[in-house]
Order: C-alpha cells, then structure tokens, then sequence
C-alpha cells in the first residue's frame, strides 16, 4: 500500500500578529499546517501498525519555493519522501484549481490512500479532499476522527450533522481526518537532521500534465475582487486576572450590572 | 433567465434548518435576477409531502433522486445530473458539512468557482457575488465568478428562514451514479454519544473547551451553571475527545444557541464554534491565551487560569444570590 498525504506551508500560527486594523500580518515565518501534522501521523501509525503493509509514504505539496521548510518538517514526522509542485504558474489559483493540480500531482504516484488535514490554518475550510477526490474518481470522506484499516477497507468515524457516523469505505480512497484522531509525535533530533537529506522531487505544471490556463488565477472560477471591512464592532472589556478575588468582584458585577444573577 | 439549484438536506423526515434557509435566500436570489429557485432532494423514497414542503420557502420546483443518504458524492451525481439537464446558473447550500463536500465536489466535476463560509450573497449586474470572511472574521473577501455555474456554500445560520408559503412542484430525475461514488456505504448515522442534555432552553450557558484540561474539568463548570441557574455546554474538541455528550455540544455540527449569558471557559473560539454561538446576548470568556480568538467577539474577557477563577466565581455568585 501506498500512502500520500497532502501537506501545506502556512504562516505560523505563533507569528501571526494582529495588527491595529484587525488584518493579520501573514509574512514572516511560515511553517507546516498543523491540521496536516494529524494526517502524517496517521500515516505513520498505518505503516507502524502492521495490519497493512506500507510500502511508502509520500508527502505531496504544492506551493512556492519557501514551502520547502514545511515539506521538511513532514518529513521529519516519518514521511520517505515528498514531491513538491513549484511553479510559478499555480500562484492565485482557487480551491477549484488547486485540488486539480493536486490530483494531478498524485495521479503520478497511483496511491491507495491520499490522507490530508481537515483544514488548512489559512483558511480553505474542508474542501480540498472533495475536489481532489472527483478528479481522481475515489471515494472520500472529510473530517474523520477514527479510521480503521485493513487491507482495501476503511472503517471511518466522523461527526456530522445529525451525529457521529461510522462509514465503511474502500481503497483507494480520500480522506481528510479531524485533529481528534490522533495526538501527533515530536520529531527527534536525528530525523529533523535527516530530513534534510531526504529526496524532495520537485515538478513543474508540465510535469503533472498541466497548463497553465488550467490553474493559477487564469485557471480560476473564483475571482476575488475587493476586501471590506466588517461592520465595526464594539471591543469588550478585558480584565487581565492577577487578582483573582477582585477579577471574580468585577465579574459578578458586570453580570449583575446586565441583571444576569437575578 | 438564471435559476438556482439548492441542496436540500433532510433527516428522519424533517428538512435541515440550513437547508430552509438556503432555500429561502436562493428563493429571494433568484427573483432579483430573473430566475426561479429549484431544490434537490436525494434519498431513499423521500415521501411527497416533504419535498414539497420546501416550497414554503420559496422553491418552486423540488427535484427528487432516490439514492443514499447522508453521503455527499452520490449528491455530487445529482445535482450534477440537474445542473446538467436544466442548466441552473448557481448552486447554492447551507452550512453544514455535507454541503462542504458536496459544493466542493461540484466544483470539481462542472469546473466551476466554488466559495464557502460565505455569510452574504450581493446582486450586482444580475450576477451574484459573494462575501466571505477569512483571517478570524476580521476582513471580508468579496468574490464574482466566472463561467456557467458558480457555487456558494454558506456559513452555518448564515441565511435566514423566510416563509414565502408558495407551493412547489415535484420532478422525480433518473441519477447514473458513478462507481466510485458508490462504493462508500453508510454503516451507522447519526449516533447520539454520552448522554441526552438539554442546552437549547437554557437562558444561561456555561460552556467548556478543550482549555479544562481533562474530563474531570467539567465539575468546575457544573458547579457554576448549578449556582447560576443554567446548563453545561462543550466544544467539539472536547466532545470528540469523550470528555462531553455530543447532545451538548456547540457549533458546526452540534447546536446552535443564542442564550441570555454564554460563558466560555477555556474555549479558543474557532469559527466553527463561533457560528453556534455568535447570537448570544451576552459572552463572557475566560481563557489564559491572551491571543485567543474568543476575545474579539466577547462583551468580557478574562485573561487567566479557569481553575482559579471558577470556583471562586461559583462561590462568589451563590454568596451574591444568597
């Protein structure tokens, strides 16, 4: 069995600053989605669990040439090797053209399980794992929390509207897992050293069967046009607790002042 | 002349309430554009009255497949099967997971736009275009879209119900649906884990996140709602992790709620719980992540320990109560 997950640079979360016109300042450093950080880490544990043999896993990216820090991080959590889609030719494109570039991407490695996060920390809420399966014609399933695996079957968990629902699935298959499934392990030292010898295939649109009209902003459906501002919003009150007496006084008072006790 | 395909979402014989408002804002859509609002329902023998009910909302034509239910890709079939026959300008959905999948999947197979988390849709030259906000809500992208069929996936309680009381007609499709979006079968739905709670009538909720630490944490917050007169509510996280019955559980895909007080103690505040949320009278928080995202949409916030300042504040209420 083959395994390839899905993995993204994001600005990192502990650099993000809030500016004074609430925008986020998204230079700086940039680091590995840590929603994919729970997709390698299922992968590693398929492959370690022993109930399926694991020949392989792959992590695939796509991204500027900086993405390269993440895809390193992905491989110092257990991933063999990665493959990184760098061109120039993808920037601006759309969820709808990124998932194609990313099937494309993986149509080269034939896997038999593509496994991603639930969300990038940057924003594409749940989509990509939909898009990417279609074009690749497997069935899918976003938000797992649970996933058994024997050999073509996947028995997967996942809460949705009504509740949890338990769906059986066959490989090969996409799914997007939920941070709950599993509690990602720290690298050591000597992987985050190995890692950087490690093969990073990098391609081009060309590589995977692309044009460029296909992605990037010409590529895309979805044209962003302007960004507003939301409706101002009055800034609630902080009360930093050192204290505690005279922060739970000023709390029941707040509460008491809106008639909240009564 | 642009209609609007909806998906509409129905279990155990009642139509989603995201479903209904969707079908409400596409119905309002559609008549500014010079359209007509249809709807789709999949799933096994959905009886005729619950397919025309959506015409209260102002579908006038509701498209009924028989197919699985509570799986997106044979959806992806039909609607794409719909979309194909009649040529429906737009597809809209509510806010709910399915719709996630399902919208996405669309894009997809049709090559069209798709945008989700959207919380309005705007006329402009008998276009729709629609507005989403990203970085923690703190900036709206606004979105056109190009091609045949653009797709919008709203945000969770983001359109309203509006009952039009019209009537609808049924038009029962044949869906080919492919092999791989069949293979997928549905061995359980919809289990409710933990025990049944009761969180939507309570005029004070306290809720807990995955800042209580361990399960155990949720004595504290028992013991507030018990001297504050109201009731225990949790994140997802928390739910997933078996610290929580899911009958108590907050945003996406829990309940949505709109209490006099929310108080929320250890609870980051991501979108996903936000939009449960969001319409309480007032929200307290108490979170020691002075960064947390909680903070910018709380009346109070309070940067600290919940284990120091809970149980004070539990017994500080009931000497206040008396």
């Amino acid at each position: 069995m083959k395994i390839c997950v899905l993995v993204k640079e994001v600005p990192d979360a502990a650099v993000q600053k809030r500016l004074g016109n609430g925008r986020m300042d998204r230079g700086g450093e940039k680091n590995l989605n840590p929603y994919d950080t729970h997709a390698i880490e299922e992968a590693v544990r398929i492959k370690e669990g022993g109930v399926v043999t694991v020949d392989e896993v792959v992590a695939v990216s796509m991204g500027p040439e900086s993405a390269d820090r993440a895809i390193r991080k992905a491989i110092s959590l257990g991933v063999d090797r990665a493959v990184h889609l760098c061109d120039p030719a993808v920037a601006g494109s759309d969820v709808a053209a990124t998932g194609l570039a990313l099937a494309k991407t993986l149509e080269r490695e034939s896997p038999d399980l593509v496994l991603l996060g639930q969300q990038s920390d940057d924003g594409e809420c749940y989509t990509i794992g939909a898009v990417v399966a279609d074009h690749l014609k497997m069935p899918s399933l976003t938000q797992v929390i649970k996933m058994d695996v024997k050999e073509g079957t996947l028995t997967c968990e996942r809460q949705a509207e009504y509740g949890y629902d338990t769906v059986e699935i066959p490989t090969p298959a996409v799914i997007s897992v939920g941070d709950a499934i599993n509690e990602p392990r720290y690298p050591s030292l000597k992987a985050i050293m190995g890692a950087k010898k490690k093969p990073v295939d990098k391609l081009v649109i060309a590589d995977v069967g692309l044009e460029a009209s296909q992605v990037g902003e010409e590529g895309s459906k979805a044209r962003w046009f302007n960004s507003a501002q939301p409706p101002a919003k009055a800034a609630g009150e902080i009360i930093e607790d050192e204290d505690t007496n005279e922060t739970v006084g000023r709390i029941v008072a707040w509460l008491d002042e809106r008639k909240l006790l009564s | 002349m642009t209609d609007i395909l909806v998906y509409a979402l129905h279990y155990e014989g009642t139509i989603n309430k995201n479903s209904q408002g969707a079908v409400s804002e596409a119905a309002k859509l559609a008549s500014q554009i010079g359209g007509e609002c249809h709807a789709l329902v999949v799933g096994e023998s959905v009886p005729d009255d619950l397919a025309a009910s959506l015409g209260a909302y102002g579908a006038a034509k509701v498209f009924r497949a028989e197919g699985p239910e509570g799986l997106a890709q044979p959806v992806v079939d039909a609607m794409a099967t719909v979309i194909g026959d009649h040529g429906h300008g737009y597809a809209l959905f509510g806010g709910g997971l399915l719709g996630f999948e399902i919208g996405a999947g669309l894009a997809a197979r049709m090559g069209a736009g798709v945008v989700m988390e959207v919380t309005q849709v705007n006329v402009e030259d008998g276009k729709l275009v629609s507005e989403r906000p990203i970085l923690g809500d703190s900036s709206i992208s606004q979105v056109r879209y190009e091609g045949d069929l653009g797709i919008i996936i709203g945000r969770l309680n983001a359109f309203e119900i509006s009952e039009s009381g019209g009537t609808a007609t049924i038009e029962d499709v044949q869906v080919d649906y492919r092999e791989y979006s069949t293979r997928s079968k549905m061995v359980k739905r919809g289990e409710q884990r933990g025990a049944d709670v009761n969180i939507e009538d309570a005029k004070v909720l306290i809720a807990g996140g995955r800042g209580l630490g361990k399960a155990e944490g949720f004595g504290l917050l028992d013991d507030l709602a018990a001297a504050m007169g109201g009731a225990v509510a949790a994140t997802r996280a928390v739910v997933d992790a078996g610290w929580f019955p899911y009958a108590g559980q907050i945003g996406q895909t829990g309940k949505t709620v709109s209490p006099k007080l929310y108080l929320a103690a250890g609870i980051s505040g991501a979108i996903q719980h936000k939009v449960g949320m969001q319409a309480s009278e007032n929200i307290v928080a108490i979170n020691k992540d002075s960064n947390a995202p909680i903070f910018e949409f709380s009346d109070l916030g309070i940067v600290g320990d919940l284990n120091k300042i809970v149980p004070k504040l539990t017994e500080a209420v009931k000497a206040k109560k008396g």
